[in-house]
């Protein structure tokens, strides 16, 4: 294993006291996690239900950790910001979940699903963690099967497969366009039937805005009511963040609007490390933005690239209709540099692949802010191969909702994709049982780092937040509470009034500035100046400049915001406010993590790191860690502290899907 | 585009609410209709005044968050669609719009086009759902399903749960909602062995929460987003009606006498 050489930063001077210990158990690779969960310590079934566990977020990881944990007899408080758990994020993934059933009889294994994530992710992943993933995918499929998920079948009734980027197994299962609603469906109805048996307790509406420490141990939230405005004391003995990801930092993204970096990133500020935040994926398949107003990027699923071709013209600046431009004139450009993977090559390199055409001025589309940012996705030889209905069949529900959305037929003319902010790798760090270095905080799903390295491939997410939920945490929590004294806490405990006080605090500074910028304004101002410095590819010079930027604009945040209302009803400005004021620290945090990290890798890409064919260039000697940042208080530069990758399973080598 | 909006604005729950008349002029036709709400609000907040609220989320057409009646219908002009999904372009320069909250007495008004739905919550919480606890599933592939059946359940699953189908109803019946629900585990294998108790415990929570009854207007399915059929309402009546006849599941969902919750 090479060790760090820590890289020149004001932050990484200091010499870091705190340690940071995976709990990855020894053995072989493929014995590790059952050998394990044979050692877990257990709680007696008649005294799970005097504890009690705090999940904040009801998307697939969130839902999935609820239920499981009242099944087990556990005291469940749930919490979500949206009017339905159902309505989480999680629901709006579209393409699948990737399993190593190997149904297909195509050569899959765990241990192939499992070399894949890794590969995929650059070798940027704690290998246990991911071999474990791999491990109990096919749990995952059984269990959403029998919840009655309706999952494509053969017409013998079997599971269908499909493809999907960065493998060469048919290992995806999905259900049409809609896997992510299917499954959280799946979960909801199992955290529906634990809400009737009265051992969750459903908090809809009510949003988490602190973290509640007690003796070093994370034993509470402080929430805050949407609909009154009421701030509440929760306590528990633990509390799991299934808080979802960070992507909409960028303002433009596919995320739902709600989506937010504030439960993370106030843990974090209660001493939770904060890992590899540079690690954002933009996802190659987005409809492009059609003008100032845009308000979100829409996600085409990938799968449409197992059967689209993609394409620019060959020269710049060609404004022909696309049916006019002859075959010999068009650039099939993943097919061209990557000819085994073609079309279906990683996110990260169909983006910057896609960036690199438009950059060149071969982009096609409106022209917004200066420049065509557009690629076509074409369906015409699939149609002629296949005939129509068969791509109705597989891809009806996305040609319609790019109809809607874009008012042009993809049946008719290619359609037109762009890369966005999808999905971010990064979050709070956990060790081996999803516990972060704050006893007692466990974090799942997106919310945490551990499992995609610096890219996810597609149709992982969903298979890491119901893995995490249904068939990690349920153990490893139970583990927690037998091995650890938990003296009783009541929410009368000064921490509690402590934290809801600079809650309220906070909120009332909020609604004092009465200044003439709306949140969303200061939103957008953000996201652009991270997409143009912390985007698809980042240079030392750019990332520089947003970290001088970003204090700006903060500063003027605080001075100049006005948020009209009051605190004591439903607020929707006052909510996007307090989101808006954590992703301008954090941006600051992603930034700092992205110039620190001089390699390219995954979907993080430093241009002055790169191939001389221009693919991402790795320094395995230098940046073959975590990188896990600790807050050190205001105005203070945060604390690098790494997690040495150590790889005994696989070798590390330069991804290459040529 | 220039476009006079006419939205309903309440305060809160137990205030009156009003319609408001406002203009909104350069709306771009690539424009959602919620972008064409958020334009109103930078504009409101700009003049010192309280931006509209309203319902959303992910903006793509499947969480069900949004939840406008446009013109008298909910999610407006465009069949199959959420009001996210809604562009401005199937609107003509100069129309006026009104803008209206889902309307039904198990909906109260929190604020100006912001419902409470939790009764759909309540409704599924009742019995929606296949009592498989975490790691006793059989192998994937063990529960063969024919794909037309498949088909089938899927479209009945691919109800978003907005609640289009009450706010459409002169009785503001959830019947659309629950049929999806059942239909989609009455066609799975799966969901044979609670079919009959499901039925009963869902319709009879959808009464103990104010949603009407059904009188075949079919509203419901006119404006379903995801165009979920009607039919599953008569297969959802037959499974009903098999369970008043035979079954004695049917008494024991019932509450128990003088309790009238």
């Amino acid at each position: 294993m090479p060790t760090s050489t820590p890289p020149a930063s004001a932050a990484a001077e200091r010499k870091s006291d705190l340690r940071l210990d995976a709990k990855v158990p020894g053995g072989p690779i493929a014995a590790k996690w059952r050998t394990y969960q044979s050692q877990l310590k257990l709680i007696n079934p008649a005294n799970k239900r005097k504890y009690t566990v705090i999940v904040v977020g009801t998307g697939l990881a969130g839902a999935s950790a609820a239920a499981s944990l009242g099944e087990l007899g556990y005291s469940v408080e749930c919490f979500c910001f949206q009017d339905s758990p159902r309505r989480a994020h999680s629901i709006a993934a579209q393409g699948g979940i990737n399993a190593a059933k190997n149904y297909q009889n195509d050569g899959d294994s765990v241990f192939r699903l499992f070399y894949d994530t890794v590969k995929g992710g650059d070798f940027r992943a704690r290998e246990a963690n991911v071999y474990r993933l791999a491990e109990v995918s096919n749990l995952i499929i059984d269990h959403c099967a029998a919840q009655g998920v309706p999952f494509a079948r053969e017409y013998g009734g079997t599971l269908a497969n499909r493809s999907f980027g960065g493998a060469q197994v048919s290992r995806t299962f999905y259900a049409r366009g809609q896997t992510g609603q299917q499954l959280l469906l799946g979960a909801y109805g199992a955290l529906n039937r634990q809400i009737q048996a009265g051992r969750v307790r459903m908090h809809p509406r009510t949003e988490m805005l602190d973290l509640v420490m007690v003796n070093g141990q994370a034993r509470g939230i402080i929430t805050r009511d949407l609909c009154t405005g009421q701030l509440a004391r929760y306590t528990g003995h633990a509390v799991v963040l299934a808080t979802g990801g960070y992507g909409n930092v960028f303002y433009l993204s596919t995320n739902a609007a709600g989506c937010n970096v504030t439960a993370t990133y106030r843990a974090y500020k209660r001493g939770a490390l904060f890992a590899n935040p540079c690690f954002t994926q933009i996802h190659p398949t987005c409809i492009p933005a059609s003008g100032e107003h845009q308000s979100k990027l829409t996600l085409m699923s990938e799968s449409l690239r197992n059967d689209g071709r993609i394409w620019v013209p060959r020269r710049a600046g060609d404004t022909r209709r696309p049916e006019q431009i002859p075959e010999a004139e068009r650039d099939y450009y993943l097919e061209r540099k990557y000819p085994s993977y073609g079309n279906l090559s990683p996110r990260d390199i169909a983006s910057r692949a896609a960036k690199q055409v438009c950059d060149e001025g071969r982009g096609v589309g409106p022209v917004v802010a200066g420049r065509a940012r557009g690629v076509y996705l074409d369906f015409d030889d699939a149609v002629r191969r296949l005939g129509k209905d068969t791509i109705s069949q597989r891809y009806g529900n996305l040609f319609d909702m790019y109809q809607k959305i874009t008012g042009e037929d993809p049946y008719q003319t290619p359609m037109r994709i762009y890369p966005a902010s999808h999905y971010t790798m990064g979050g709070l760090w956990v060790d081996y049982n999803l516990m972060s270095n704050l006893p007692g905080l466990h974090v799942i799903g997106e919310a945490n780092f551990s499992d995609h390295g610096a890219n996810r491939l597609g149709a992982s997410a969903l298979m890491q937040g119901l893995a995490d939920g249904y068939f990690i945490l349920p153990y490893t929590l139970g583990h927690y509470f037998a091995a650890n004294k938990l003296a009783p806490v009541t929410t009368d405990h000064p921490a509690f009034a402590d934290a809801e006080q600079q809650v309220a605090e906070r909120t009332g500074k909020l609604l004092g500035i009465k200044g003439r910028r709306s949140p969303d304004s200061f939103h957008r101002e953000l996201g652009g100046l991270l997409w143009d410095h912390c985007g698809m590819a980042r240079e030392a010079a750019g990332l520089q400049q947003a970290l001088q930027r970003i204090p700006e604009l903060r500063e003027e945040f605080w001075h100049n915001l006005r948020v009209q209302g009051d605190s004591g009803e439903l607020n929707q400005e006052l909510e996007r406010a307090g989101r808006v004021a954590d992703f301008l620290e954090f941006a600051e945090l992603m930034c700092r993590d992205a110039l620190d990290r001089q390699e390219s890798c995954g979907g993080h890409f430093r241009s002055e790191h790169q191939t001389e064919d221009g693919e991402a260039l790795r320094d395995d000697e230098r940046f073959c860690h975590v990188s896990a940042w600790k807050y050190e208080g205001p105005g203070r530069p945060p604390e690098l502290v790494r997690e040495p990758l150590v790889f005994e399973s696989v070798k590390l080598a330069q991804r290459s899907y040529k | 585009m220039n476009l006079t909006l006419h939205i309903w604005r309440q305060k809160n729950e137990k205030s009156p609410g009003r319609l408001v008349k406002y203009k909104v002029e350069n709306i771009s036709p690539d424009q959602s209709f919620l972008e064409m709400i958020d334009q109103l609000n930078q504009g409101l907040i700009e003049k010192g005044e309280e931006p509209v609220a309203f319902d959303h989320d992910c903006r793509e057409g499947i969480c069900g968050a949004c939840s406008m009646v446009i013109n008298g219908v909910p999610h407006g002009p465009q069949r199959g669609t959420t009001t996210c999904q809604l562009h401005m372009r199937k609107f003509r320069d100069g129309d006026t719009l009104y803008v209206e909250p889902f309307r039904a007495r198990a909906f109260p008004v929190l604020r100006d086009l912001v419902v409470d739905r939790s009764g759909l919550d309540r409704i599924q919480q009742a019995g929606g759902y296949v009592s498989v606890n975490t790691g006793a599933a059989p192998d994937g592939n063990a529960i063969l399903v024919p794909k037309a059946e498949a088909d089938t359940a899927f479209d009945a699953a691919s109800c978003i749960g907005c609640g289009a189908c009450v706010a459409a109803c002169k009785n503001a019946s959830a019947m659309l909602f629950i049929a999806a629900k059942l239909g989609q585990l009455a066609h799975l294998p799966q969901g044979q062995p609670e079919r009959t108790r499901r039925t009963v415990a869902m319709v009879e929570q959808a009464d103990r929460e104010g949603f009407g009854s059904c009188t075949n207007y079919y509203e419901c399915e006119a404006v379903c987003p995801k165009n979920i059929p009607a039919r599953f309402i008569a297969e959802m009546n037959r499974d009903y009606l098999r369970a008043a006849l035979l079954s004695r599941e049917f008494d024991a969902q019932k509450p128990p006498a003088g309790d009238d919750t």
